[in-house]
């Protein structure tokens, strides 16, 4: 083992890599000049809502590149760590290693410190790993992560669900109530806008995500809605005291398909 | 000018061996075995620095010695995990593979410096069924064996070995597991010979629940731990300890960065769930 496995050293495992093997992280990469926002896939819409349980996360399935769909069910929302969860919107590919990589560092930290990171410090660490693509983000290959947890220890007991959004400068901050990011997040917000209460119960709230979802599928080509004939619905993540929890297909296409139903009435919702 | 006493290799060796083992002989012992539904780690400390750790999903580790030293030790093994579950899979870190980096480094370390390390580690390894898991016992030396079934290490290993030889069954439950542990660890150490009988704050325990998908590493501490020691009864596996990791104190009013998430007041909550309950692991799969 070489001495810099060894040493004291970091409990960051970013740090760490950046050491030992900068080549394994992600914004380090020499890109060539100009725009390149056309050559990977993008993912779109990630919606979170804070509920008196925690938080609830859903992002549709869709990837799309240029005009084209490139990816039907292609899956944007994850847990992070046990009460936490983590959703990207841009370039996928870079999303999905910078999740990857967040999803590592705080276990390594979890096993290094025997404690786990607070969840400001691991939004904090999250905003650092964004601010560390800026330069692939200014030629096109933007990531932007939307990050939500359940707090152990909140300042303000009422929150304990708690959702936290980032900009390409890694700019982080706190959202009330809800949050959406990605392409269709206009049409999501202006949804949850119009439905969110404070004190929603987590089944509500994954209704309304769904809900929101179809909204934003509903005028943004890169969102995809439920599909019904491939059977591909959103994928739904709750974190609350109990851990994270995503819904099983048989429980997310019961919501989706009542949903649907609901617009067949109404298709404005 | 000084005379240069000219000493064999042999000598050298034997020499460095010996205060090895006298470094070791003089902590606490820990054992690791296996039980039905994993391996049980478990180890003598009444101070709050932690001989036993998680390693990844399937690994364990455990040691006795030095605490800066096996401490070093941990701590690379859980960035070279890491660093290979990163770049590779998940699947793809093996417990072999570990132990063969504490070989080398032992290895390289007793014989080029001039202090070896006065420690004594466990890689443990669990499998789908008892005969599936791996105990590897790393020496000072860098030597490596692969123990069958139990192992114990530290001051006195031989006579706690006997304890585990004689009553070691690899079909028993955890509480069963658990006194045969607390039974050898307390086998030596008495005063003319005498056995004690260890409670749960001598101990620290943990199992790799062989059971759980992703993380099988599990802390048992507090009431589950005195639980387990107190009666024979199977504790239901809600009442285990959460992955190796309590969640942070509650924030406090003096924290020195303030974030887009900065706090007033800190008065207590009523109601605060029990950070202690198990989470449903996180595989990047959601189970």
């Amino acid at each position: 083992m070489p001495d810099y496995f060894t040493n004291a050293g970091t409990s960051s495992f970013t740090q760490f890599l950046s050491h030992t093997s900068p080549e394994l992280l992600p914004g380090r990469r020499p890109l060539p000049p100009g725009l390149s926002a056309d050559i990977a896939p993008h993912a779109t819409t990630i919606v979170a809502i804070a509920t008196a349980e925690g938080v609830v996360m859903g992002g549709d399935r869709r990837a799309t590149m240029g005009n084209l769909i490139a990816s039907r069910d292609i899956e944007k929302v994850h847990p992070a760590d046990s009460y936490s969860l983590i959703g990207i919107a841009g370039t996928a590919g870079i999303g999905i290693e910078l999740m990857r990589l967040f999803q590592v560092e705080l276990e390594h930290y979890e096993k290094i410190e025997g404690t786990m990171l607070s969840l400001d410090g691991k939004a904090n660490r999250l905003a650092g790993m964004v601010r560390g693509n800026l330069g692939a983000a200014m030629q096109g290959l933007a990531v932007v992560p939307l990050f939500a947890g359940f707090d152990f220890s909140p300042a303000d007991p009422a929150k304990i669900g708690r959702i936290f959004s980032f900009d390409v400068a890694g700019g982080l901050y706190e959202e009330t109530g809800y949050d959406a990011i990605g392409s269709g997040s206009l049409f999501a917000k202006s949804a949850l806008k119009k439905k969110y209460r404070a004190g929603l119960s987590s089944d509500e709230a994954v209704r309304l995500a769904v809900e929101a979802l179809y909204d934003a599928a509903d005028d943004d080509t890169a969102t995809g809605g439920p599909d019904l004939t491939r059977k591909i619905f959103p994928v739904v993540m709750t974190a609350t005291a109990n851990g994270t929890h995503r819904l099983s297909e048989a429980e997310i296409t019961a919501v989706a398909e009542q949903v649907v139903a609901g617009r067949m009435e109404n298709p404005g919702g | 000018m000084a005379m240069q006493f000219y000493a064999s290799p042999e000598q050298v060796q034997r020499d460095r061996s010996e205060y090895a083992r006298k470094g070791i002989a003089r902590g606490r012992s820990a054992v690791v075995l296996t039980y039905e539904g994993g391996i049980l780690l478990v180890a003598e400390n009444i101070t709050t620095l932690r001989k036993i750790s998680e390693i990844y999903d399937k690994i364990g580790f455990a040691a006795v010695g030095r605490y800066n030293e096996f401490e070093s030790l941990r701590r690379a093994g859980i960035r070279m995990a890491d660093v290979n579950g990163y770049s590779y899979d998940r699947r793809d870190v093996t417990g072999r593979f570990l132990a063969n980096a504490y070989t080398q480094t032992l290895g390289a370390i007793f014989t080029e410096t001039q202090k070896p390390y006065e420690v004594e580690i466990c890689i443990a390894q669990v499998g789908s069924s008892p005969e599936t898991d791996e105990l590897y016992r790393i020496t000072y030396d860098g030597s490596v064996m692969d123990e069958p079934g139990f192992m114990a290490m530290g001051g006195q290993a031989e006579a706690i070995s006997t304890v585990l030889r004689e009553g070691h069954d690899s079909a028993a439950e955890l509480p069963a597991a658990l006194a045969l542990a607390a039974k050898a660890l307390g086998s030596v150490g008495g005063e003319n010979g005498a056995t004690r009988t260890l409670d749960s704050k001598q101990l620290e325990v943990a199992v790799l629940d062989r059971r759980r998908k992703g993380r099988a590493f599990r802390r048992i501490h507090g009431a589950a731990l005195v639980a387990l020691l107190e009666n024979t009864e199977s504790v239901p596996e809600t009442d285990l300890g959460d992955v190796d990791a309590a969640p942070p104190p509650p924030a406090t009013t003096d924290k020195p960065t303030v974030s887009a998430a900065s706090e007033e007041d800190t008065a207590d909550k009523p109601g605060t769930p029990d950070p202690s309950e198990p989470a449903d692991g996180v595989n990047g799969d959601g189970s």
